[in-house]
């Protein structure tokens, strides 16, 4: 049966990589790339930020993505949900997919979160009336009373985490990308994203979830996969990967060849 | 994005993200999704302007009040320039207005199409979507701006004893041929902007060049005749200038009820074609560069 065909298959990565392309300068400009012509320079750097990374996953899976900072955990949700193309392979995607990455709900800190929100919607390609029937609900998950309407530049970085969670997971997404969502938020709203997520599980969608939380990824995810420095380490059932991931840390870098995994 | 994205419409259950290849996105699912899209950008802009409180009275009352001190600054300048000798000074007031607010749409759209893409970063970075949403939704705002302008000069254009002529409706084509020049620009410049983030700052410089180049001050024919006394039989240079013939037909058909030659409506729409397809195939086909570059 052709891939394509497959009802169960939710992702399906095939040796992606994925290659950022930047200046040296924090803020690219005229000014210095006209002085660097003058000093002869290369005015790109190279990223290998994913490299060669393949899995499969099907639906009713969930993956945690453990992982340094800077191993490419975030480039690789962002590759999932279609906003970076990769510069190698392939990915599949089967399914509706809504994420959380961890720039938050992410649009325009002048206007309401309820702004953002019908924001958020419209570019996503849904529908006002789509939007205005989640947006209740949504509203009264992140709970953030007044703030709702008030410019978003107004919010502590957790009330910000939890429209953004608020959004996500009201998509009913048939795959759920979650970055780092619970960092910021309280204790009292990291129980009740959990419990979302648990749901979110538990009917049967796919979730992939980025978090530092060792204990998160093992109560929440089946699966995990590990990256570090692009590459993909290993992948299996949570615990060990944890474990493994754990024991890399403890020993260090330089114990381990990747050949050997 | 789109362009490797397999088309929404047939198989909205199956995405497939390939690497993309110089060049053009499948621009028929592209289309399609910026069609689906369009309530975005008005979206976008509808809310921007509410932030800046462009819809409150004095909102309203500064998006007017502004270009009308420019135009009286500027008629200061040109009436102690010129002498004050030449020409029907009424006239030159109202066709400084015109061409003046005419041209502010123009600036507007540039500017804000400049800053569109990277003012949207953070949407970039969390959604796929076809992103010349964005200059278009500034060109938009800029076109709202303009709105109460054009109301403005109407009273205007009475006190100072112009009739109102049936020849002004002929005006709407050079508003659409400008529209379609300023979308173009904004596409540019919203992509030049991703690569060199100082050039919203070199902007106004250049806005205000080709404001000075541009029949606003001046009258078209006067210009093509200046050109002529000084360079010989070099008139048609002035058509290398989009907005000459734009601002040119617009001020004659509503200042002075003068249906402009041919080539003034040859040359608008030419650039304003020109104007969108390169605009459109620069932007897009960088287009999936930008996250990466943000
Ligand atoms: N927009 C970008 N431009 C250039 N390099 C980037 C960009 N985003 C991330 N990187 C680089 O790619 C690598 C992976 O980053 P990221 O995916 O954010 O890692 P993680 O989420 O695992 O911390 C890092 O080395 C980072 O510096
Ligand atoms: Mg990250």
């Amino acid at each position: 049966m052709p891939a394509a065909k497959r009802r169960d298959l939710a992702v399906r990565a095939e040796n992606v990589s994925l290659t950022y392309r930047t200046t040296f300068e924090r803020v690219p400009t005229f000014k210095s790339a006209i002085v660097r012509f003058g000093r002869g320079e290369r005015a790109v750097k190279e990223v290998h930020a994913v490299q060669d990374v393949s899995f499969e996953v099907e639906h009713g899976s969930t993956v945690g993505i453990i992982g340094a900072n800077g191993a490419g955990k975030s480039t690789l949700m962002r590759m999932l949900a279609g906003i970076l193309p990769p510069t190698k392979g392939r990915i599949e995607v089967h399914g509706r997919v809504s994420t959380l990455l961890s720039l938050g709900v992410g649009f325009n800190a002048s206007l309401s979160g309820r702004e953002n929100v019908v924001l958020g919607g419209l570019a996503g390609g849904l529908s006002r009336k789509q939007i205005q029937e989640k947006y209740e609900e949504i509203a009264a998950f992140a709970e953030l009373g007044d703030f709702i309407d008030m410019p978003m530049r107004t919010y502590s970085s957790g009330m910000y985490q939890r429209l953004a969670f608020a959004v996500a997971v009201n998509m009913d997404p048939d795959i759920l990308l979650i970055d780092e969502a619970l960092s910021a938020g309280d204790a009292k709203f990291k129980q009740k994203a959990a419990a979302k997520m648990k749901d979110v599980v538990g009917t049967a969608n796919t979730m992939f979830l980025v978090s530092h939380s060792a204990a998160s990824i093992r109560d929440l995810c089946k699966e995990a996969l590990w990256l570090h420095k692009g590459k993909m380490m290993m992948r299996g059932p949570s615990a060990e990967v944890n474990a493994a991931y754990n024991k890399f840390l403890e020993v260090g870098e330089d114990a381990f060849s990747l050949e050997d995994l | 994005m789109n362009a490797t994205r397999v088309d929404e419409e047939f198989t909205s259950y199956v995405h497939v993200y390939e690497p993309h290849r110089a060049g053009l996105p499948k621009l028929g699912p592209y289309f399609r999704a910026l069609w689906q899209r369009r309530q975005f950008a008005a979206e976008l802009s509808r809310t921007g302007m509410r932030a800046a409180n462009t819809n409150t009275t004095f909102g309203q009352l500064w998006l007017v009040i502004n270009p009308l001190l420019l135009a009286i600054v500027y008629y200061i300048l040109v009436a102690i320039i010129s002498g004050g000798s030449r020409g029907n000074a009424s006239e030159t007031f109202v066709h400084l207005c015109a061409g003046l607010f005419f041209f502010y749409y123009f600036s507007g759209a540039l500017q804000g199409g400049a800053s569109s893409v990277v003012g949207g970063s953070s949407l970039l970075l969390n959604m796929p979507f076809p992103k010349l949403l964005l200059p278009l939704s500034a060109v938009r705002t800029a076109f709202f701006r303009f709105l109460p302008t054009l109301i403005v000069y109407v009273p205007i254009h009475l006190a100072f004893g112009h009739p109102l002529r049936w020849e002004m409706v002929l005006s709407l084509y050079f508003l659409v041929m400008l529209t379609l020049f300023a979308a173009g620009m904004a596409m540019v410049f919203g992509t030049l902007q991703v690569y060199f983030r100082d050039t919203a700052s070199f902007l106004p410089y250049f806005v205000r060049i080709w404001l000075y180049l541009s029949p606003v001050l001046w009258y078209p024919e006067l210009g093509i005749e200046r050109l002529e006394r000084a360079f010989g039989d070099v008139g048609w240079l002035m058509y290398l200038n989009p907005l000459f013939s734009m601002i040119g037909g617009w001020t004659d058909l509503i200042v002075r009820g003068v249906i402009p030659g041919p080539e003034l409506w040859g040359a608008a729409a030419a650039w304003a074609i020109a104007a969108m397809v390169l605009g459109g195939w620069y932007f897009m086909s960088r287009e999936r560069e930008f996250v990466v570059r943000l």
